[in-house]
């Protein structure tokens, strides 16, 4: 197809550059610089989609962000595809492969259209009505076969291949939107040698410049002066100009989030650009100056494919030199209308006549249409429309006289006026307030630092657009802190002003209000007359102005309709709220470089290497990756686990500990400071000793444990769990700075400075002995020592129950530190073992692990402990250990089971086996393993009263039977602690 | 002491590779970090030849020697040239080897703090967070220390485990940096 509605010149679209593309799979031309919607008017093509609801054939309204029907997938190289992209904002490039949506089987004949005929079963709040009665049905029945038709487009099948950027950034005055209001305040702020951000949704920058052939700006061209301030901008290194960038959310603190699209305009993107990246924006100021959008007019049928926006229908003429029909006519209730006719007869197109539901229009506008020879109706609306695909005549009704006539037209323009873009302005908790006079909502009040200017606060005659952006940008460089020369009166010569009236909406089947959701004149005034009178009611249940449009084209008419139907004003209804984003944001561009190795840090020890060259399996434990367990040949992981254990009682093991947080803790002050954390007494703990410590919340529960080892007087070195780490260290220097700021003490993170390798079993002094210093070295002990020149930090512990060390090596040895003792460790017949094997061993001997014995609801005295801190004057969370509850026989506490078969953690424990429904369990099951060294299973867990239970047969019921119990101590092997000395 | 064992570096196995950009290891030798009161960071300013910064989010330098202010009581000190600090003398203060704990590197080139601030939000202006200027922020999902070396340098320091994640990070931020 020729590009047959394509005028001989004109328009900024690149000639020269002729592109080929394909719509529904038929191939056609453009030029560069056209969007895809123009390039399809250019073609005559004017039905490019499926209405939402009723699968009505619909055409290109707008031509601009708003487009509530040109939604189109676009499908490019390597999988990419993307739905519910609107024609009139996609870029064309050769080789763009666009195809509509919501369409079976095809565009022109629609099976779903049949949804149409049915629109009377159909009504507003149909969903509610039909299926809230019967959830059972709902579940079963509606909701799949619901979720099967309803949304738009389709959700790509494979994983997205691009990439996507991340960019905080800050400015004196960030500027929302490139038309005339907003290149002025730039222009100004950035004189001022403010730092400016200035962003449009469009690829060129001038907004309604773009399309306006008449009007000279300080002497020139429109045109001619947009390219002349962004140069200006563009030179200097305090602007930062992003063209293709929608502002679609402001936040708390001026903080406001910007969506660039760098890649989707290109025919061959380069691989290393993103193709989309997120601004994140703190801006000292903003200035808003998103413009207006025109708003179609409410009547019968005036949905059909050929009907459009007026000045939409001016910009495919004046900027992409495409005419949107042959012969037209204009519905108007404002003075654009006529400012359209006359640009598009210029271009010859044939103007059948403009019918303005005003009484009265503006003399000199109905003058100069009358004097290009375009007859002018006054008083006229449209009464209703025909034309399937495409419309063909409209008829229209003298509201004075009733006299009806019929107006053939393939092109219907529609000016209802002008709606101000308050949703940036909204969402920044601004107070918006209906002015009469313009028939529409402005900003009022703000409340952040911001400012409003031209169209989008209701000024718009150009000339003082441009002294409103101008005023708006001194006001906010001003504020930001710059001092600014009041900029000189931009000399404009443009077209007369407009104005236009309010006209209430019209009536009739099909008389749609929005376009997108499907929403009609009568959805809105049954939901009405069904009770739902505040805006926000009406909105969700007939769900208008929902979606991509947030009241874009719909506010302003629906207000009018529900005004209408309940005999208030509009300025008394109010307004929905304007939500983020403004326009579809990606999940791509949220997610930005969120995604695969990059999602989250993945922490690994300085031994990970060696213990994968050993065929280590790992788990996740926090951010850290932990070896699990080292499986050999035909090993699976019960069977490595069981070796693992049995080698550490028999001989010897070696493990990674290095996730162990540890605090090194200094100063005169450093063992009352600890003493005061920890519920154990450690004033007294002996240098070159450790001990087991426990640490509360205020509220008396555990909150972790590890080992305190005291080096020298006043220098100690804490472990904590390795979940804890971070908490730990937080808790105490919040008490250091603000409780007990009077103290000598300092504290230093080491969890990273040093890595940790247990050595375990009755063969460990013989792996050690020939590295390091061992002789003379008593259980709980600690030395710091040299080993091959490197320092090393030796505590004699035991989370086994056999004897036990663990060698702290500084990071970058231990790797090193590792190879030599673990091969000590075979040659003493040992191996090396993973966190699996370290639980069993551990729930062998009874040990708790905070976070699974534990849960934030257990005391000491709960673990078995209730002799610990009793002497003491007071420690974290001693006051409250002396609360009745807390001391309460019933208290959960901990015990050991044995089972007859395996145990699931979580599991409830219980006086009988088949307890009837609603029996409260005695206890739960905390920790359950195979032990290899009792070949038998084994558990920990919590019961009321536990310890008066001892040899109790208790029950687990599960759903294949429950599982007998008997309770004993939580102590399995070596009750005594014979093993501790090898 | 001359180790006998073989050491390791946070960078083993991490591609540094991000162009527009240049990463490169710090070949620090000695890192400590001191706490203190004012009277000890008066001696060890002393010990150091080089004055603590007083003023906050300020580092100096004294040859390859470094100290970067964290904290009221809290510096990050490190040397290229051993030995950086004798061993502490007095109680008032807590002087810790955290030479293995974190690693750091440089990143240089006219994005480096366009690249930066993909994963960190502060306000990197030359005229914001000048040459100089030094601080704990994050980088994504990572603590790290920022300072500014030069105009287009700056030096990251990162915990050990977390050095890998914050390299690969900044390298997918260089990509397509603006």
């Amino acid at each position: 197809m020729s590009q047959a509605f394509r005028t001989a010149r004109g328009g900024s679209v690149e000639r020269w550059s002729p592109v080929r593309f394909t719509f529904d799979g038929k191939e056609m031309g453009g030029f560069s610089g056209d969007t895809l919607a123009s390039a399809l008017l250019a073609n005559g093509v004017h039905l490019v989609g499926r209405s939402f609801k009723y699968h009505r054939p619909r055409g290109i309204l707008t031509a601009g962000t708003e487009e509530p029907n040109a939604l189109v997938r676009v499908t490019r190289a390597g999988g990419r595809e993307t739905p519910n992209l609107r024609a009139t904002q996609v870029e064309l490039y050769d080789g763009l492969r666009a195809e509509s949506q919501n369409n079976y089987p095809s565009l022109a004949f629609d099976l779903g259209g049949v949804a149409g005929l049915a629109r009377r079963l159909l009504p507003a709040g149909f969903y509610y009505k039909t299926f809230m009665p019967s959830l059972g049905a709902w579940h079963r029945v509606f909701e799949p076969a619901i979720r099967r038709a309803a949304g738009l487009g389709f959700v790509p099948g494979r994983a997205d291949p691009d990439h996507y950027a991340n960019r905080y950034a800050y400015c004196d005055v960030l500027v929302v939107g490139g038309g005339p209001a907003g290149l002025a305040a730039a222009r100004v702020a950035a004189s001022s040698g403010a730092r400016v951000i200035l962003c449009d949704e469009q690829t060129r920058f001038g907004g309604s410049l773009l399309a306006d052939t008449d009007a000279r700006i300080e002497g020139l061209q429109a045109v001619d002066w947009v390219d002349d301030v962004l140069r200006d901008l563009r030179g200097s290194d305090r602007v930062t100009v992003l063209p293709r960038t929608t502002a679609f959310g402001y936040f708390a603190d001026n903080f406001l989030a910007l969506a660039e699209r760098c890649a989707d305009h290109l025919a061959d993107p380069d691989p290393v650009q993103p193709r989309e990246r997120l601004w994140q924006v703190r801006a000292k100021e903003v200035v808003l100056a998103t413009g207006a959008i025109e708003r179609p007019l409410v009547f019968a049928g005036n949905d059909r494919p050929g009907i459009m926006l007026a000045d939409a229908a001016r910009i495919y003429l004046n900027r992409y030199g495409v005419r949107a029909g042959s012969t037209a006519m204009v519905l108007t209730t404002h003075d654009s209308g006529y400012r359209a006719a006359l640009d598009l007869q210029a271009s010859g197109v044939r103007i059948v006549v403009i019918a303005d539901a005003r009484p009265g229009a503006d003399a000199a506008w109905v003058e100069r249409a009358r004097a290009a020879g375009i007859r002018v109706a006054l008083g006229t609306v449209a009464e209703g429309t025909a034309g399937y695909l495409r419309v063909h005549t409209v008829r229209t009704r003298h509201v004075e006289t009733g006299r009806i006539e019929t107006h053939s037209a393939d092109l219907v323009m529609v000016a209802g006026g002008w709606t101000p873009s308050v949703h940036l302005f909204s969402q920044s908790r601004g107070r918006l307030r209906f002015d009469a006079a313009l028939g529409c909502h402005v900003p009022d009040v703000s409340a952040q630092c911001e400012r409003s200017a031209g169209g989008c606060r209701g000024v718009f005659h150009l000339a003082a657009v441009l002294q409103d952006g101008q005023q708006a940008g001194e006001m906010a460089a001003r504020a930001a802190g710059a001092s600014v020369q009041a900029g000189r009166r931009i000399q404009v010569t443009a077209a007369p002003g407009m104005t236009g009236s309010s006209v209430p909406p019209g009536d009739g089947p099909y008389a749609f209000v929005d376009f997108q959701n499907d929403v009609t004149v009568n959805d809105i005034s049954l939901a009405v007359r069904e009770g739902f009178r505040g805006v926000e009611h009406v909105k969700r249940y007939t769900t208008v102005g929902m979606a991509t449009d947030q009241g874009k084209l719909s506010n302003i008419n629906t207000l009018g309709v529900i005004a209408r139907e309940t005999g208030r004003s509009v300025a008394e209804l109010g307004l929905t709220s304007f939500r983020q984003p403004y326009t579809p944001v990606t999940f791509g561009t949220l997610a930005g470089m969120s995604r695969g190795d990059l999602f989250d840090p993945l922490r690994i020890t300085p031994m990970h290497a060696l213990a994968a060259a050993d065929g280590a399996v790992f788990e996740d434990v926090g951010s850290w990756r932990r070896a699990l367990y080292f499986p050999r040949r035909g090993e699976n992981r019960a069977a490595a686990v069981a070796r693992e254990c049995r080698t550490v009682r028999a001989s010897v093991g070696i493990f990674d500990g290095s996730t162990l947080g540890k605090i090194e803790v200094t100063g005169r002050d450093a063992a009352e400071f600890l003493d005061r954390i920890y519920v154990n007494a450690l004033r007294n703990l002996p240098v070159g000793k450790c001990r087991y410590a426990i640490m509360l919340t205020e509220a008396g529960f555990v909150m972790d444990d590890g080992i305190v080892a005291r080096l020298s007087e006043n220098k100690f070195h804490v472990t904590t769990t390795t979940g804890g780490a971070a908490r730990v260290l937080g808790h105490m220097e919040d008490y250091r700075q603000t409780e007990w700021a009077a103290l000598d003490v300092w504290l230093t993170s080491v969890t990273e400075q040093w890595a940790v390798i247990a050595v375990q079993g009755p063969r460990a002094r013989e792996v050690l002995a020939p590295l390091m210093d061992v002789v003379g070295l008593p259980h709980m002990g600690v030395r710091d020592g040299i080993m091959r020149g490197v320092p090393t930090r030796l505590l004699r512990v035991s989370f086994t129950g056999e004897l036990g060390y663990e060698v702290n090596i500084p990071a970058d040895y231990a790797a090193a530190t590792w190879t030599l003792l673990r091969d000590a460790a075979i040659a003493q017949g040992g191996c090396t073992y993973g966190t699996e094997a370290m639980h069993v061993l551990r729930a062998e001997k009874g040990f708790v692990i905070v976070g699974q014995e534990t849960d934030g609801t257990v005391t000491p005295g709960d673990l078995g402990f209730s002799a610990l801190g009793q002497a003491k004057r007071d420690f974290i969370g001693k006051r409250s250990l002396s609360l009745p509850d807390m001391r309460e026989a019933e208290r959960l506490q901990l015990v050991g089971l044995l089972p007859d078969r395996a145990l699931e953690e979580g599991a409830q424990i219980t006086a009988q086996p088949a307890p009837p429904a609603g029996t409260k369990a005695l206890g739960h099951v905390t920790s359950a393993y195979y032990s290899p060294t009792l070949e038998r299973p084994i558990a920990l867990a919590v019961l009321a009263d536990g310890r008066a239970r001892h040899g109790e047969h208790l029950f687990v019921p599960m759903p294949d039977g429950a599982i007998p119990v008997r309770v004993v101590a939580p102590a399995f092997v070596d009750p005594e602690g014979k093993r501790l000395d090898g | 002491m001359v180790s006998l064992l073989t050491r390791a570096s946070a960078f083993d196995g991490v591609e540094l590779a991000a162009p527009p950009l240049h990463l490169s290891a710090h070949p620090t030798i000695e890192r400590w970090l001191f706490r203190g009161d004012p009277a000890a960071v008066d001696a060890i300013g002393s010990v150091l030849g080089l004055a603590l910064p007083r003023e906050a989010c300020r580092a100096v330098s004294a040859g390859t020697t470094h100290a970067l202010w964290l904290g009221p009581d809290e510096w990050l000190l490190f040397s290229e040239t051993p030995p950086l600090v004798p061993g502490p003398a007095e109680n008032s203060h807590a002087l810790v080897d955290i030479g293995h704990r974190q690693a750091g590197f440089r990143v240089a080139g006219q994005q480096a703090a366009s690249a930066l601030n993909a994963g960190c939000p502060l306000d990197l202006d030359l005229a914001v967070f000048p040459v100089g200027a030094c601080t704990r922020t994050v980088f994504g999902k990572a603590e790290i220390v920022l300072w500014r070396v030069a105009p287009e340098m700056f030096h990251v320091e990162a915990a050990r485990s977390f050095v890998p994640y914050v390299v690969a990070l900044l390298r997918e931020a260089a990509r397509g940096v603006v």
